[in-house]
């Protein structure tokens, strides 16, 4: 869990560990999201301190990025590439689809909490279309079929 | 034992290469995970060990193991360099990818690397930056600027320390260049960085990748990690984006780095004087700093024979979408736009008539097959009304809505906009209604604003059809000419090209074949 208790010793300890480093909000950020899953908002004094900066400056670079989350995540998470290249391969349709079979519009999420939906611009696997992350592994030329199996595989 | 080839490049893992890799594995062969060859409809792709070479069969699935190790199978490809895709390219950044274990130090070192770094360490500072300068070579992110010219701005500006900047940011749809090289031959960037380095007195570098490329990462760390014993003073570091677009703008991620709101910088100063932690910074894209190894170990001669006008070299082209055969194909410039879809990447995947390519990823211009005998150069495409960009080259079949794709890139850009300037942050909002209204033909009526007393001289009339292309003519022409960056500055050429070749898309006439050329 992400007790205030947690995040200060894992601030500490990754202080430790970037010493030297310059610009180590973004390291910084991206270490305590890997750990607690999100960064919470009682997190950014704690960062804030730790690193001299503004619980303002820790905000905003917070919420500028689309990466960064305050709350926890769904279960699965199944990121649709949205960008042209998918969308000249059909990926309208399948959004369409994934967005039905899932019962989570784009964007969204679950009520029980087990699947969101989220669009991802380019994965670089432009053509073998239309692409998604899965919890984080690629999946290329999403058909029907695909979408669900997919759809059995993260709302089990 | 047999030795087999597998690729283990994100988009093999996504076609299943994983799967197949196990399988062998499994049946006592030797594998070797390389980088991708990059044509992605051999995928995955297995290459066993001959006496006669390698021998390619695509595509394989984890239970064709058997018949291609009896040499049955029947989509045998015999040699993978011979066939028509690679044989017809000129491969001088992309050498080696496909063909190595990217991880290992000695078959970089066999297949010819370190020696762009060893001849420039032996000669001075100068000689590197004006090897750079005569071969040419423009920045290949999407600007074209030389190179070696922004080198020699930094190798010229005084200061305690300096620093060499990557842009791995490749954000653009219908690009995967950068990401395959990172995968396939991670030390060439390397070995380019150090030359950079060596160029203009810098010692630390960074490589700025996008959090959506999650192997890139990992393989350059690793790279980097082995590698800095032979780099060495000269050091690097990986940093991660964090799904921001704009951060491939190069100010935007000097402070992404910097750990701040990857927000646009105005310019100047440039980078080149004061850039990361405001001191001289080199920042180059990923294509541009792996170019370098050849023009130092071949000579910069060899690198600008190549090439069409003022367009130096060779240019790793990416086809994608809908496309037949979709990959990576790096040719000298001058090739035309015809010839990269119909004849390299055999026209549609879907066997549809092609509508409509974009050239450049997001930011760049649709352009009809009328348009097919451009040459591919960074002069022709900008007279043209388009930019190469990343020369990523995204193909769409005739099911294609463009008045929907004009609208899609005002909507990325509302996602993306950094928000530092009013034409990106507002304009590309205001854009999207517009484009809604222009194709529901359902024009503005007036608004409370225009029925004020005051606003006596504002018409009450309904906007007709036409006055609303017209207003988003001129959106488009605020957008270009007032944006601080390429975001909010480039998104009218996707707009405005649909517009201007697909007219019929957004209810009005078609434009007429001879309009078009």
């Amino acid at each position: 869990m992400a007790e205030a208790a947690d995040i200060q010793a894992a601030v500490d300890r990754l202080m430790g560990a970037m010493a030297g480093q310059r610009g180590t909000l973004l390291p910084m950020l991206h270490a305590l999201q890997e750990e607690f899953g999100h960064i919470p908002a009682h997190a950014v004094p704690i960062i804030a301190e730790a690193l001299n900066l503004s619980r303002a400056e820790v905000h905003g670079v917070l919420s500028f990025y689309h990466d960064f989350r305050d709350r926890p995540t769904a279960r699965h998470v199944v990121k649709l590439c949205r960008a042209e290249s998918c969308q000249a391969r059909g990926g309208g349709a399948i959004e369409a689809a994934m967005a039905e079979r899932l019962g989570v519009a784009m964007g969204e999420e679950s009520i029980d909490g087990k699947v969101a939906l989220e669009a991802i611009y380019c994965l670089g696997l432009c053509a073998i279309g239309p692409n998604a992350l899965i919890d984080d592994r690629p999946v290329a030329r999403i058909d029907a079929a695909a979408v669900a199996r997919i759809a059995a595989e993260v709302t089990a | 034992m047999t030795r087999v080839f597998i690729s283990r490049d994100m988009a093999s893992v996504a076609l299943g290469a994983d799967a197949v890799a196990d399988a062998f594995a499994k049946a006592g062969c030797e594998v070797i995970r390389t980088g991708s060859r990059g044509l992605f409809s051999i995928e995955p792709l297995v290459e066993v060990e001959t006496d006669q070479g390698r021998v390619g069969y695509g595509p394989i699935g984890p239970g064709d193991v058997a018949a291609v190790l009896d040499g049955s199978h029947g989509n045998r490809l015999g040699d993978v360099a011979a066939l028509p895709f690679f044989a017809k390219q000129q491969r001088f950044t992309f050498v080696r990818c496909g063909i190595i274990d990217p991880l290992n130090l000695e078959d970089y070192a066999a297949h010819g690397g370190w020696q762009g770094l060893e001849k420039a360490r032996a000669g001075n500072p100068q000689a590197s930056v004006d090897a750079v300068k005569a071969s040419g070579l423009r920045g290949r992110g999407g600007a074209g600027f030389p190179t070696g010219i922004k080198w020699q701005t930094v190798l010229d500006a005084w200061a305690d320390e300096k620093f060499i900047v990557c842009n791995a940011d490749e954000g653009d749809s219908g690009t995967f260049a950068d990401r395959m090289l990172m995968e396939g031959d991670p030390y060439c960037l390397i070995e380019g960085m150090a030359i950079a380095g060596h160029a203009v007195g810098a010692l630390h570098g960074y490589i700025y990748i996008r959090s959506e490329y999650p192997f890139a990462v990992a393989t350059m760390r690793a790279a980097i990690k082995r590698s800095a014993h032979l780099i060495a003073p000269f050091t690097l570091e990986v940093r991660v984006g964090a799904g921001a677009y704009v951060c491939g703008e190069e100010t935007a991620l000097l402070d992404s780095i910097e750990g701040k709101r990857g927000q646009v910088r105005a310019k100047p100063p440039l980078p080149a004087i004061t850039g990361l932690f405001g001191k001289p910074t080199v920042i180059n894209n990923v294509l541009s700093l792996a170019a370098v190894p050849f023009i130092l170990a071949e000579g910069a001669e060899r690198y600008a024979e190549v090439g069409f006008g003022r367009s130096r070299g060779t240019m790793p082209v990416q086809l994608a979408g809908n496309v037949k055969h979709g990959g990576l194909f790096e040719i000298g410039f001058g090739i035309t736009l015809g010839e990269l879809v119909e004849e390299i990447g055999g026209g549609t995947a879907s066997g549809r008539p092609v509508r409509a390519v974009q050239v450049g990823g997001p930011l760049g211009a649709y352009f009809p097959p009328a348009m097919f005998h451009l040459p591919f150069d960074y002069e022709a495409f900008a007279a043209a009304g388009g930019l190469i960009g990343h020369a990523g080259i995204t193909v769409f079949d005739d099911g294609v809505d463009m008045a929907h794709m004009a609208r899609f890139a005002m909507e990325f850009c509302a996602v993306e906009s950094c928000g530092k300037c009013t034409p990106c942050r507002i304009g590309s909002t205001r854009g999207v209604e517009l484009i809604d209204r222009i194709v529901a033909k359902a024009p503005r009526e007036a608004g409370v604003l225009e029925t004020q007393p005051q606003m006596r001289n504002a018409s009450r009339a309904e906007r007709s059809h036409n006055e609303e292309i017209g207003l988003l003519r001129e959106l488009c022409d605020t957008m270009k000419y007032g944006s601080l960056c390429a975001l909010g500055g480039f998104t009218p050429y996707p707009v405005l090209s649909a517009l201007d070749y697909f007219p019929e898309d957004f209810g009005g006439e078609p434009a007429l074949a001879d309009a078009a050329e």
